[in-house]
């Protein structure tokens, strides 16, 4: 079997789309758990401002959130346009 | 010079046996050695209950251990069976349940030792509540296992299926994808549900009132972190057992290899961060019972966040295997 240039590059594409979303979704998982995780402590020790808490770890999980969003946008462009 | 498929297929099993079991052995050392450490504080700080401790560090390393036996194994298994005259797919059969079991042993193994050191601290602190301390352990370090089981059983399936009928070429990466799907997969689950156990071991010593509820939410947080493990399993299983038709193309095969691979390494983030969020919870609701229910709902709705990027991991995985 011949491999082309073509097939290479579309290999290393596919490939590509897998590695960038699976290592890209390991920082932002983490990083909101721990964000909640804080959130739960703040919670416990003043539960009268559940509410502003609760909006607070949800925005700063939001910004976390960007990174693996922009592994999926990298993974998708991989897959259907590049 | 041209090297026959039987050799071939010894290199592959021999690599495998060594990754199974070097791989396997990160874990379990680990959690062991924190297990020990805080064993050895708890007797310091009170020397008269030490054969209790001793006894109590003694069970939950012998738990922590056993991902590293399945290791063990199925690294025996490997080197040990004659898998000679068998397909070319045998080769990447080989590799692919070593990567799935050494991989898999890691978070396991690490996670396992957490609750372990706890209830050690919480018996030298407490030494009223060590039945409920080492029944709590137990059942924490039981569901920490459950990731490494999950490797143990693609390996074994991998190893005693009969892909002969199946195409060279895309299989080959399936069989590797898979693979590492449930290799890397385990590693996020294993360690963040011992970060949960961990803390309902604390919880229980320092607010013994506060166990029932305790155990029960920590059973829910460990249930959510292990999500991204079957996730793994799933994408696994699909890779062994879907079938795929005959192609020579370079492309095809590292759709499957590339859908494993993203599906194992996202499961490892979510599982991490969600057991750090149920750890924080189930800490603060044995420190202040009347916030059960607001922590419990933050904590669900934080893991909920964590585990998006799990998520468009499964996406991408699924998108490789049926569309492209």
């Amino acid at each position: 079997m011949a491999i082309e240039g073509a097939h290479l590059v579309q290999a290393a594409a596919l490939l590509g789309a897998g590695l960038s979303m699976g290592l890209g979704a390991i920082g932002p998982g983490v990083g909101e758990g721990l964000v909640a995780s804080k959130a739960c402590e703040a919670i416990g020790k003043n539960p009268g401002e559940a509410g502003l808490l609760t909006r607070t770890m949800l925005v700063g999980q939001a910004v976390s959130e960007s990174t693996g969003i922009y592994s999926l946008v990298i993974a998708l462009l991989l897959l259907f346009v590049v | 010079m041209t090297i026959a498929i039987d050799t071939w297929i010894q290199v592959a099993a021999f690599t495998g046996g060594g990754l199974a079991m070097g791989f396997g052995a990160i874990g379990a050392a680990i959690g062991e050695g924190f297990t020990a450490s805080e064993a050895s504080i708890a007797i310091s700080r009170n020397p008269k209950i030490s054969g209790d401790i001793f006894k109590s560090m003694l069970v939950g390393q012998a738990i922590a251990e056993s991902a590293a036996i399945f290791a063990l194994v199925v690294a025996m298994i490997l080197l040990f069976t004659d898998f000679t005259g068998q397909s070319v797919l045998t080769i990447s059969v080989l590799m692919a349940a070593g990567l799935s079991m050494g991989l898999g042993a890691i978070g396991s193994g690490i996670g396992s030792g957490f609750p372990a050191g706890e209830a050690c601290a919480g018996m030298s602190r407490q030494p009223a509540m060590s039945g409920q301390l080492t029944t709590n352990m137990l059942i924490g370090s039981a569901v920490c296992q459950t990731p490494a089981i999950f490797s143990l059983v693609v390996s074994f399936i991998l190893i005693y299926s009969n892909f002969s009928g199946q195409p060279v070429s895309p299989t080959w990466a399936a069989i590797l994808g898979a693979g590492f799907a449930a290799g890397f997969g385990a590693i996020g689950s294993g360690l963040g549900g011992g970060l949960v156990a961990q803390t309902s071991c604390e919880g229980i010593a320092r607010q013994p009132t506060s166990a029932g509820t305790v155990t029960n939410i920590m059973l829910l947080g460990q249930a959510v972190t292990q999500t991204t493990a079957i996730y793994g399993l799933l994408i696994a299983f699909i890779l062994l057992f879907k079938g795929f038709a005959p192609t020579e193309s370079l492309g095809a095969a590292m759709a499957l290899l590339g859908a494993g691979l993203c599906m194992g390494l996202g499961a490892i983030g979510p599982g991490i961060g969600e057991g750090a969020t149920a750890r924080s919870a189930v800490r603060w609701i044995a420190r202040n019972k009347e916030a059960t229910a607001e922590l419990t709902r933050i904590m669900l709705v934080g893991q909920a966040v964590s585990e998006s990027t799990g998520i468009y991991s499964l996406v991408v995985a699924l998108i490789l295997i049926f569309v492209i």
